[in-house]
């Protein structure tokens, strides 16, 4: 909590976007989420990202469920938008927002509990279908709201701030995600604003399920020492395994700038995203090499970040599902409902 | 760049802009916050520690703090930071039993001071409470100086200056009026401790062109005419005058000579509107009383018929930049314009033909003494300037801080202590928070636009030369307009070892104010690294020490940081805190015993 609103004052330097909009325009309300919480550097990225891409607020729509993360949506695009669903039914809400109008752009915030535990279901469901949707996990390792639980993404022996090991094994959404097909999986960590936001970016340019795993340190729970989600541990065990810049629509690409290896792949809206393995033998574009790599680097302890798989080639739901491009708001009355002749008409067929 | 040492009173004190510009370093923020609590009375007095006229200031203070103001950088318009001075001046009650009492044990140093203007007033206001005798010698019969004789009663009213010089003569300063000074070597023979000059630059300045003594009793000198109003000698003024020169004294001028029956009035500049010299409000007061200011005319010759003025001829100018970036003129044309009077305000002097020049009192090629900035001290050691007199004429405000400097080294002359070694400034610094969300000051921020001061009908202004123009503000408006400040005193103070890097400031801060960034090459470098790229770079950045996690620096850039708190109250760590910052200022009195 804040004693104060934000003032509306802003920097003299403080530049428009393409649509004439400030970057204070793309936040939303204060933040009630304790001081110091890696939800709130979440918020500021994609406020960052939204108003960097020009996205129109009035096109956003900001999903989530319960829990500290699930409150984020609150904090950013304030004319947007929004669905606050039940816990872990995120990707389900979703899903028909999507199905019923292509033409939003759908943010889902979540935590590793909304997703891990009582909504691991909807996730992987919602990745099978590829729903065309950025989906955030703040993942923190704890249950922040009812006072520090491990949570599912709790790290083998990592310690709870009462002083007891975790004896579970995580569920890495990063690993579960590849392994179930995801179009887009990537991992980075709220203290890293210049690695998140490109990828944020990239995520809600891809067609398909972006899936960003972004640890978010618990202040409050989970960033004592012990902790494997604190700041200073999640600082010293990052590694980036996949370094990702974000280039729009219209941007000259000069491949091959400097003497690493790039990737560029194109984006499903002309956009695309250049990535630089950190390690000669991965290919972000191979989801072997990718899930081989992720594996690795939790054998040996560390965190691998960065945009770790994308392929665009994929079907997304709105393939599968043959829906209409135009929303269904905007439909006649006429299409959205046939009327009884050709109700019957449908009935007569299963007599 | 190096790590910013906020130890040192200086980084702080730059950051609260109104301060750092003041002369006398009033602590501003400080008396607008206690305005806000409604405690005038402690606004007036935390006023009078460095400025000791709130009143006389408060209406007529050249005010070089509001340009300053961090509220100009935000909404354009400055804080109205002089006339909340005059509302804790208006609303303070009675205060009589909490200004300094006379020294109860004298302890026999006798200090002279030459005129009873603001500088030496300021003097005998340190040094008598310490127990120096103080002796003031003033030419007229009463004190105040130009406070008195040449800022017109619409603007200061008497009885104001009267009842803040009271409070200092009746420390005990022997008053010596209608008593002039014709000889320093004499001054010195009566075996003073210590003499203090704070005579003014009581000369104005002549415009010697043709006909300009073919009619004397038409043409006067400025600060010479608004004296013999101020005395009783002039009444009343014939219907059309001109005034030349576009300075505070003009506006003083004219708007008095409407008061005396002139109905024409012109004030003729050379220069256009951007370069006058008159503070833009002096000048908006002036138009409203339908004054016109005639501007890109130079002066070529007063036209005289039979003895009578009866205009003056002007070249019309035009304005460009040279070569070498000087501002040259050409002429465009001639005009003459009619007129019965003509008032010149182009500039004072000093003059000292009183002061012998082998008494080892150095002058300079223009007639100025040499005087040290810091000591205010002569050649001669124990004989100080100040005011207008030291280096030529400033404002009221320049004089009372000089006062102040000079005390300190009259204190230090007559105590056998070397007068180079000035006391330091010291500084207490707070933290302002008293609960969770809870500070010592009100942090939210204000919309308001700044408040406009009422001003007398100009049919009762007109009425009679002493009604006060400016009415003051009401409670209700003084309410209303502290609440536009933005408290730069309490200062964000970071603690680089507690920082965990969590980017929660850096989130928060509405005018992107706070970066973490590599630190390791130059200033210029880094402010291009900043969330903001800096704009004003007058304007300092405070640099961290190495943060704990990463070694990275935690850099603010102090141009538009509005104070709000929002910073600390993000903080989970504590690094940030806002604190109060109350800057120490030395004073006569204070050094070693």
């Amino acid at each position: 909590m804040t004693s104060i609103a934000k003032p509306p004052v802003r920097h003299p330097s403080a530049r428009l976007n393409g649509l004439g909009l400030a970057l204070r325009d793309y936040e939303g309300a204060m933040s009630t989420l304790c001081a110091g919480c890696g939800h709130d550097s979440v918020t500021a990225a994609l406020v960052q990202a939204c108003w960097e891409l020009d996205l129109p607020p009035h096109r956003a729509a900001k999903m989530s469920g319960i829990g500290c993360s699930s409150k984020t949506t609150a904090y950013f695009l304030k004319q947007s938008h929004g669905f606050n669903s039940v816990h872990g039914r995120m990707p389900s809400v979703t899903s028909g927002a999507a199905a019923a109008n292509r033409g939003l752009i759908c943010i889902g915030i979540s935590g590793d509990g909304d997703s891990l535990s009582i909504g691991l279901g909807q996730l992987s469901h919602a990745i099978r279908r590829n729903v065309d949707m950025l989906y955030v996990l703040e993942n923190n390792g704890v249950y922040g709201l009812t006072k520090g639980q491990f949570s599912a993404s709790a790290d083998l022996g990592s310690r709870s701030k009462r002083g007891e090991a975790n004896e579970q094994a995580p569920i890495d959404p990063v690993l579960l995600a590849l392994a179930l097909g995801a179009t887009f999986v990537a991992r980075s960590f709220s203290g890293d604003k210049q690695q998140l936001v490109p990828i944020l970016k990239a995520g809600l340019a891809h067609k398909g399920l972006a899936l960003i795993d972004v640890i978010s340190p618990c202040v409050s729970f989970n960033d004592h020492e012990g902790s494997t989600k604190s700041y200073a541990f999640t600082r010293a065990h990052e590694v980036e395994a996949v370094h990702a810049d974000f280039i729009p629509l219209r941007h000259a690409i000069t491949v091959g700038e400097g003497s690493e290896p790039v990737q560029v792949v194109q984006l499903h809206d002309g956009s695309s995203v250049r990535l630089r393995p950190t390690a000669d033998d991965y290919d972000p574009t191979d989801r072997d090499s990718a899930y081989a790599h992720v594996r690795g680097c939790q054998a040996r302890g560390e965190i691998a970040t960065g945009l770790l798989f994308v392929d665009e080639t994929g079907k997304d739901m709105h393939d599968f599902l043959h829906t209409v491009e135009t929303p269904l708001i905007d439909l006649p009355y006429e299409q959205l409902c046939p009327g009884a002749a050709a109700m019957d008409d449908l009935m007569s067929r299963y007599r | 760049m190096g790590t910013t040492d906020v130890t040192d009173p200086r980084y702080y004190h730059r950051v609260v802009d109104c301060q750092w510009a003041c002369p006398a370093h009033t602590n501003v923020p400080g008396y607008i916050r206690l305005i806000a609590q409604g405690r005038y009375a402690d606004a007036y007095l935390l006023n009078r520690e460095s400025n000791v006229f709130p009143g006389v200031l408060g209406r007529t203070c050249d005010r070089p703090c509001e340009p300053a103001c961090r509220r100009g950088r935000i909404d354009a318009d400055p804080v109205a930071i002089c006339r909340l001075k005059r509302v804790a001046a208006d609303l303070r009650g009675d205060i009589t039993d909490r200004l300094p009492k006379p020294a109860t044990r004298k302890n026999g140093k006798r200090v002279a001071c030459v005129g009873a203007g603001p500088a030496s007033l300021t003097v005998a206001n340190d040094l008598l409470p310490f127990g120096f005798d103080v002796t003031i010698f003033e030419q007229s019969a009463e004190p105040g100086g130009l406070m008195r004789v040449n800022i017109p009663a619409f603007r200061l009213p008497a009885s104001v200056l009267d009842e803040e010089i009271g409070y200092i003569t009746s420390l005990g300063a022997d008053m010596r009026y209608g008593t002039r000074i014709d000889s320093m070597r004499a001054l010195l023979e009566q075996g003073f401790d210590a003499v203090f000059v704070g005579s003014g630059a009581p000369k104005g300045k002549e415009l010697d062109i043709p006909g300009r003594w073919d009619a004397p009793s038409q043409v006067h000198i400025g600060i010479d005419w608004l004296a013999n109003v101020h005395f009783g000698h002039v009444r009343e003024v014939a219907p059309r005058v001109l005034i030349i020169g576009v300075g505070n004294t003009a506006m003083d001028c004219c708007r008095t000579v409407k008061r005396l029956g002139a109905t024409d009035v012109k004030v003729i500049a050379r220069r256009g509107r951007k370069q006058f010299k008159a503070s833009p409000w002096e000048l908006a007061d002036a138009e409203e009383e339908q004054v016109e200011i005639v501007e890109y005319h130079a002066p070529r010759r007063f036209v005289v018929e039979g003895g009578v003025l009866t205009g003056m001829e002007f070249d019309r100018v035009e304005w460009h930049t040279d070569a070498r970036g000087r501002q040259v003129s050409t002429v465009v044309g001639e005009t003459t314009i009619p007129c019965d009077v003509v008032i010149l305000a182009i500039g004072q002097d000093n003059a000292f033909p009183w002061i012998e020049t082998d008494i080892g009192i150095d002058f300079d090629q223009w007639g100025m003494p040499t005087v040290d900035k810091a000591t205010h001290q002569s050649t001669r050691a124990g004989v100080f300037f100040g005011g207008d007199a030291a280096w030529g004429p400033e404002n009221i405000i320049w004089a009372v801080a000089h006062g102040h400097q000079a005390a300190i080294s009259i204190d230090a002359h007559c105590h056998g202590r070397s007068v180079a070694e000035r006391p330091p400034e010291g500084m207490t610094l707070t933290s302002a928070k008293i609960g969770m969300h809870a500070w010592a000051y009100e942090n939210a921020y204000d919309l308001a636009s700044r408040a406009r001061m009422t001003h007398e009908s100009l049919e009762k202004r007109f009425a009679d030369l002493s009604v006060e123009v400016e009415l003051g503000f009401t409670p209700e408006q003084a309410a209303r307009e502290v609440q536009r400040c933005l408290n730069c005193d309490i200062q964000t103070h970071f603690t680089a070892s507690l920082c965990i890097e969590c980017d929660a400031c850096i989130d928060v801060c509405p005018t992107t104010c706070l970066t973490i960034t590599t630190n390791g090459d130059s200033e210029e470098a880094l402010r291009t690294r900043l969330s903001a790229p800096a704009v004003n770079t007058d304007q300092p950045l405070y640099v961290s020490d190495g943060l704990p996690q990463t070694k990275r620096v935690m850099v603010k850039d102090e141009d538009v940081c509005l104070h709000c708190g929002l910073c600390a109250e993000r903080c989970p760590t504590a690094a940030w805190d806002m604190r109060t910052f109350d800057l120490r200022l030395p004073y006569a009195g204070q050094g070693a015993a």
